[in-house]
């Protein structure tokens, strides 16, 4: 686990010159990774496809040690709670458990009871419309509705950080735009903070507040972009202007609109 | 064919093809097609077994299989299961012991009876030797074998979610992802043991082996296959006792 500090600070995660090397610094995954990541936004992370998206997130989570830089993530001072929660792609749930007790999996070791356990996965699987089906197996439900129990798992922990990989990746289009309406809902509810790892644009622009590009060898931060506020209009002429950037930036070619390659949007 | 239809009609079809087995063989011994000296009638089955179980040999040969039988099964599987499983998830141990398992490996339970007489002598530990280390490798390499092909993602969900230690992976990963595999090792050797338990008898330890041979050189061909049945009638019982616990373990495989 990374170095966990309770405050009252408004930033949920602070990374400063991250870099991640597998061979002793002679070649770099990622390299000087500096973000912030406020309570309560939605941020985007978007680059192209083996970029180290997933990477950034599991360092994040403590998965993966960085070989240079600190991570700092802010927990709040609530008990029985974890400070970061990750769903994954394709879900991973255990499929020798129950629904709910895969969801109750983040909650073990918490010092509940468990009773308070079950309470809280049936109230988390309530949230993701999926109470009735707790006490099934994982192969009994759908992709859509196993990954809406992968949301559930992640969010039962009252994580202050939720981090989520191409969650919805490998699903059709029709319940991945159904599970992406769902993910703004729960959001508008809790207030949480997400840092939502994509390739696709579409998805950044549909979901997230903020959008970072990350690209390149060894990936940095390319970009850091306020996408308006909602309800929001993907074809006003403004937003197809940023999307095009955002375009060329994944594609690693020169960003017209900024004077350097690492630029704050002037939005924020 | 409907559900209900097809659960009883392959049991039927079973008893079929023995009632089938049992009366050719008994028309052929009847129509002089084997001389009877071979190989001993069907109905000649019953009377042997029922003096057999008056002399009370039978119960107690039962009674000193089934403990050779027992013992030699629970610590050849708990032993094979656990070092499978340590072997699995502990790569500096998995590193130690492969110049060894290769070595021991191709050694068949039986090869080690001398060493089991020399050691233990002709009786029920020498016996649960022999039975345990056949079954030992069976179980060894299941476990062994199940844990290589968990999904590594597993131990990072059980990561995230506060389960990184090493007990803690071992417990929420590693022993239920592991049970399947684990649990069909286990089935393997119960049918293994059986086998076992008769090669390591036939030295003399008493028990249904020692008895078959016995009878085997008093050319008492009937009660031999009054044993052989015994056998398998053992095994079915042992087989479907498991099976059943099975069921309830992996209800989660469907």
């Amino acid at each position: 686990m990374n170095a966990v500090v309770t405050d009252t600070d408004d930033v949920v995660v602070r990374l400063e010159n991250i870099g991640l090397s597998h061979d002793q610094g002679r070649s770099f995954i990622l390299r000087h990774v500096d973000l912030e990541i406020r309570r309560g936004e939605f941020v985007a992370v978007l680059g192209p496809s083996g970029v180290g998206k997933s990477t950034l997130l599991r360092v994040i989570m403590g998965l993966v040690q960085p070989s240079e830089g600190t991570v700092s993530l802010h927990a709040s001072p609530t008990a029985a709670h974890r400070p970061a929660a990750m769903v994954f792609q394709d879900a991973k749930l255990m499929p020798w458990r129950s629904v709910r007790r895969n969801v109750e999996l983040g909650l073990e070791g918490l010092g509940l009871t468990r009773m308070q356990r079950r309470d809280r996965a049936m109230a988390a699987l309530e949230l993701v419309g999926l109470a009735d089906t707790a006490e099934r197996w994982p192969r009994q439900l759908s992709g859509g509705q196993r990954q809406r129990v992968g949301v559930a798992r992640a969010l039962t922990v009252e994580p202050d950080l939720l981090l989520m990989d191409e969650p919805f990746g490998a699903l059709d289009a029709i319940t991945r735009g159904a599970l992406q309406d769902e993910l703004l809902r729960i959001h508008a509810r809790r207030h949480g903070t997400v840092l939502f790892v994509t390739h696709d644009l579409d998805e950044a622009l549909i979901l997230a507040d903020r959008i970072i590009i990350l690209e390149g060898h060894p990936a940095g931060l390319r970009g850091d972009f306020a996408v308006g506020p909602r309800p929001r209009d993907n074809t006003a002429p403004a937003m197809r202007a940023m999307a095009e950037r955002m375009r060329r930036l994944i594609a690693g070619e020169p960003d017209p609109g900024a004077d350097a390659a690492y630029w704050q949007a002037s939005e924020i | 064919m409907t559900p209900t239809r097809s659960l009883w009609i392959r049991p039927l079809l079973g008893a079929v093809g023995l009632i089938v087995l049992f009366g050719a063989w008994e028309a052929s011994i009847r129509l002089g097609w084997v001389p009877s000296g071979l190989l001993p009638a069907p109905s000649s089955l019953g009377p042997a077994w029922l003096e057999e179980v008056r002399s009370g040999a039978w119960l107690q040969a039962i009674r000193d299989s089934l403990t050779h039988y027992v013992m030699g099964l629970v610590i050849g599987s708990v032993l094979g299961m656990l070092t499978g499983l340590l072997c699995g998830t502990v790569p500096l141990l998995d590193g130690l012991l492969s110049g060894v398992v290769r070595v021991l490996r191709p050694i068949p339970g039986l090869a080690w009876v001398p060493f089991a007489i020399l050691w233990f002598g002709l009786d029920t530990a020498g016996a649960t030797f022999v039975i345990a280390i056949s079954v030992f490798w069976i179980n060894f390499y299941a476990a062994y074998g199940a844990v290589q092909a968990i999904d590594p993602d597993l131990y990072e969900v059980a990561a995230s979610f506060g389960h990184g230690g090493f007990w803690a992976r071992l417990r929420t990963v590693v022993i239920p992802a592991s049970a399947p595999g684990v649990l069909a090792g286990l089935r393997t050797g119960l049918g293994q043991a059986w086998m076992s338990v008769v090669a390591a008898e036939l030295f003399g330890v008493p028990g249904i082996g020692a008895r078959m041979m016995q009878a085997s050189s008093l050319l008492a061909t009937d009660l031999v296959v009054v044993y052989m049945l015994t056998m398998a009638l053992l095994y079915a019982l042992t087989d479907t006792a498991f099976m059943l616990v099975r069921r309830r373990l992996l209800g989660w495989q469907g």
